[in-house]
């Protein structure tokens, strides 16, 4: 009787659809994560621009999912020169480009894919910046978030060695010595990586093994953590209040709406927006003019001869240059380890940020003028960085990036202090269209 | 250092003026995709003049029908090294061979056009720029230096066609110094017979980079008209659910 | 979901357009995908029509040659080979060769342009295994009493001809593949397109 009663509380009024509706839902919860995940889950009704950037980072996510299992299907994943004296690696994935009906597309789909994954992902997360989206209750959704962008990090890495061109082979070779750069256990632990004592075709069949297969598992895990992790929170919004704190007498918040339909119809208006742009890069820049696919990775990987000018993807840059910035021993420890520790710092210290800022509102919208001058100077420092990044080494490139290094790290290391004295105005009890 | 370009004008060769050595003005290739006819016959100036040392593996020989040229065409005119139009334009030379007598191993051209290009100029402007500054020296092995690529490994391979060019210097009033590249030697063609010629073989390298780009910007034209239809559709729908929300 | 019935018609149609041309786009967006599993150029160019010399073949000898990754077998047959022929009529699952497993100028008794020169592709037409020789009569290679010649399908147990004819009752539903063949001189044959193709 007892198994009786399970059924009896998924019995649908009739009908085929319904029946097998009910079948299923007696034996997994379809209908209620639908339910509590789309029709059910309550968003504040004022998302503007900057949450569009969420829904896109998935949409890339899956984007490179989808073109990476085609790509696997074609490429090789081999250091060794083919009867013209060609990488196997690089022969393949002109191979994909030229020999395979349709391969073209999907490399430059996945190739532009990686670009705009940034892109999308630095958009969203300077969202959370704005409108302080790290805040209490949501600093394990934030907390997550960092740990996908690190991840995202690692697999860009180690995809870009795969296309096996000039570019990919001394990036790899240059990022890898720097583990070589941890006291004690550094050189030994570079080799560890590499599998060889110079980048070669075992580090090549590693980093694709990670490429195509850990990384990607991690990191689809931890998509799925950051959106639970969401939706048990709930969104913030541009106003930065809870939406929670108000309900109405069905105990749905009264700024919010149901995800699915008005988000759903909203995000495919910003899916097709996003497309439009992308498009115009697949199918006229698909270069994006040297800063998505760098020229010299056009030339095979030659162990005995480095490019003149080497420098990171676009999406590195910033903390490659915190990385050439510091130029000094310190505690009698080389600049080169300390070069190594301040770019993982420019990382890691994102993820402090909810514990960092000590302003009373979450949202710039109502936050003094201190902060907003702090964000502005930081964004601006972030994208010199940046610039400087993609340059060759100068001594005037030197000393910017160093003060911009300053900036960045002051930007999180002060907000503790300025975030607290700066002025604010009460955010309203609804929120603002 | 200023950089400067100036054109020779006793001769009219396009000449090269470089400051110490350091950076090269690159003069603009012309354009040529599209124009088949330029392309067949950079692709007769591949065959001829670079295919002995440079392979082209990635360009199947049947690839060249999109230039207009028949199947039989290209049997009978450009197909040395292989007999079947599904082979790939490799050279017969082996890669460990040809770094035995040239001490490098020529590289493969397929995607030379896209290699080189830098925010100088394009591959194509780099090209044809090389191709048309190489000057007569008896310090290099060869008997030949490069303005753009100093000390290349390459001999100049067109120089028939084009004569020989030496490196002047000249003394500007300010006492700055220059070099300019002087035709001391005509060859079988006048300079602008041979830009044109030098233009078409640059054109069919541009080409073989990517065969398929005029058809990616043609499929990319549909997909944004696609896109930009679906906008307006998507657009209307999320206008009509959100007229509920105020 | 309970506000099913309010929905305004001018909604329903923007649905259904948007759902239409997106799905349109979806369809579209799985050509490149689905396509690129398709033979690559790489794979048709390997698949281009293969050249054999035929001046060493004795009789009764087989060679064989590979032709879109395929064992392709010529079999310059003996007239006691080509003799066996008729004698099998009745024991083939299609002895006149109705079923388009061959060229329209092999379809006669010998599946063959010349009576004594057999190409065929060497695949059985069961499952894919490539059958072995099985030339002597009798049972002198393991086969039945009554054997005149021809193949056995190693998988399966499929038997064949000297003609690549299915015998009755066996797995293979029909005949061994002829490719498409012709002959540029006397002694030089080409495999994978007929004359004047």
């Amino acid at each position: 009787m007892a198994s009786n009663k399970h059924y009896d509380k998924y019995k649908s009024n009739g009908g085929v659809g319904g029946n097998v509706l009910e079948w299923i839902d007696a034996r997994f919860p379809l209908t209620s994560t639908i339910k509590s995940h789309l029709t059910d889950y309550y968003a504040p009704k004022n998302f503007n621009f900057w949450y569009f950037f969420g829904s896109l980072a998935l949409l890339v996510l899956v984007l490179q999912i989808v073109t990476g299992i085609f790509l696997v299907m074609n490429y090789k994943p081999d250091a060794n020169l083919n009867e013209s004296g060609i990488p196997i690696a690089f022969a393949s994935v002109e191979y994909i480009m030229r020999d395979v009906t349709g391969g073209w597309l999907i490399r430059y789909l996945h190739s532009t894919g990686a670009s705009a994954f940034f892109v999308v992902v630095y958009l969203h997360m300077f969202r959370g910046l704005l409108y302080g989206s790290y805040r209490q209750p949501r600093e394990l959704l934030w907390v997550f978030g960092t740990l996908i962008f690190l991840c995202l990090m690692a697999e860009a890495f180690m995809g870009y060695l795969l296309p096996w061109g000039q570019m990919s082979f001394w990036g790899a070779q240059v990022i890898i010595n720097l583990f070589g750069a941890i006291p004690l256990i550094g050189p030994d632990l570079s080799t560890l990586i590499r599998g060889d004592f110079v980048v070669g075709d075992a580090t090549l069949n590693r980093f694709f093994s990670l490429h195509v297969i850990a990384v990607p598992l991690i990191l689809i895990g931890l998509v799925a953590a950051h959106l639970v992790a969401l939706h048990e929170v709930g969104s913030n919004n541009p106003d930065g209040i809870e939406i929670k704190a108000n309900l109405d007498e069905n105990g749905n918040p009264r700024d919010g709406i149901p995800f699915h339909p008005y988000y759903t119809v909203k995000d495919i208006v910003g899916v097709v927006a996003f497309l439009f742009v992308f498009s115009i890069v697949v199918f006229f820049a698909p270069e994006g003019g040297g800063y998505f696919l760098e020229y010299n990775n056009f030339y095979q990987a030659d162990p005995l001869k480095t490019p003149l000018h080497i420098a990171p993807v676009w999406y590195f840059t910033p903390f490659y240059s915190v990385l050439r910035a510091i130029v000094w021993p310190i505690l009698g420890i080389d600049a080169k380890f300390w070069g190594v520790v301040g770019m993982g710092a420019s990382v890691v210290i994102i993820a402090f940020l909810p514990w960092l800022d000590r302003s009373p509102v979450r949202s710039i919208r109502y936050r003094g003028p201190i902060f907003k001058a702090a964000l502005t100077i930081f964004v601006v420092a972030f994208f010199i960085l940046g610039y400087l990044g993609t340059q060759p080494p100068s001594y005037v490139g030197e000393k910017v990036s160093q003060v911009c290094s300053l900036i960045y790290f002051g930007f999180f290391l002060l907000m503790p202090w300025y975030s607290k004295i700066d002025k604010y105005t009460i955010p309203p009890e609804r929120v603002t269209d | 250092m200023k950089m400067k370009s100036f054109f020779a004008a006793l001769i009219m060769v396009p000449a090269l003026a470089f400051a110490s050595g350091a950076e090269v003005h690159l003069d603009k290739a012309p354009n040529l995709q599209g124009n088949n006819a330029a392309l067949q016959n950079g692709a007769r100036l591949f065959v001829n003049y670079c295919q002995s040392c440079h392979g082209a593996s990635f360009i199947r020989y049947e690839k060249l029908m999109e230039l207009g040229l028949s199947e039989q065409q290209i049997k009978d005119n450009l197909m040395f090294t292989s007999d079947k139009i599904g082979d790939t334009m490799k050279i017969a030379m082996r890669p460990d061979e040809a770094k035995k007598w040239f001490g490098a191993t020529p590289p493969d051209l397929t995607l030379i056009a896209r290699a080189r290009a830098s925010e100088a100029g394009s591959g194509a402007d780099w090209l044809y720029t090389y191709l048309r500054s190489f000057y007569k020296d008896d310090a290099r092995p060869t008997g030949w230096n490069n303005v753009v690529f100093a000390n290349v490994g390459m001999p100049n391979v067109l120089w028939q066609l084009q004569g020989i060019q030496t490196l002047e210097t000249v003394k500007e009033e300010n006492g700055t110094e220059h070099h300019k590249l002087v035709l001391s030697e005509p060859g079988q063609l006048t300079p602008e017979q041979f830009d044109k010629q030098v233009a078409d073989l640059v054109g069919f390298i541009v080409w073989m980079g990517e065969p398929g780009a005029a058809n990616r910007k043609a499929i990319g034209v549909g997909v944004l008209i696609f896109l930009a239809v679906l906008f307006v559709s998507a657009y209307a729908l999320k206008k009509n659910y959100w007229k509920d929300i105020h | 979901m309970s506000n099913e019935q309010k929905v305004d018609p001018s909604r329903r149609r923007l649905l259904v357009t948007t759902a239409a041309i997106g799905g349109v786009g979806a369809v579209a967006a799985l050509v490149p995908f689905v396509s690129s599993m398709l033979p690559s150029a790489r794979a048709r160019a390997a698949g281009a029509p293969v050249e054999a010399d035929i001046s060493k073949l004795e009789p009764g000898q087989m060679m064989v040659v590979e032709w879109r990754g395929k064992p392709v077998w010529i079999l310059n047959r003996t007239p006691e080979m080509l003799g066996t022929l008729p004698k099998l009529n009745e024991a083939v699952a299609d002895p006149n060769s109705e079923k388009p497993q061959q060229p329209e100028y092999c379809k006669n008794e010998h599946r063959s342009i010349k009576d004594n020169i057999w190409i065929a592709i060497g695949i059985c037409t069961h499952l894919g295994c490539s059958p072995s020789s099985k030339f002597s009569e009798g049972a002198s290679q393991g086969m039945p009493g009554d054997w005149m010649g021809g193949f056995l399908c190693p998988c399966h147990g499929s038997t064949f001809d000297l003609a690549g004819r299915v015998f009755k009752d066996k797995p293979a539903p029909t005949n061994l593949e002829i490719p498409p063949h012709a002959y540029l001189s006397d002694t030089r044959l080409v495999i994978g397109e007929s004359k004047g193709a």
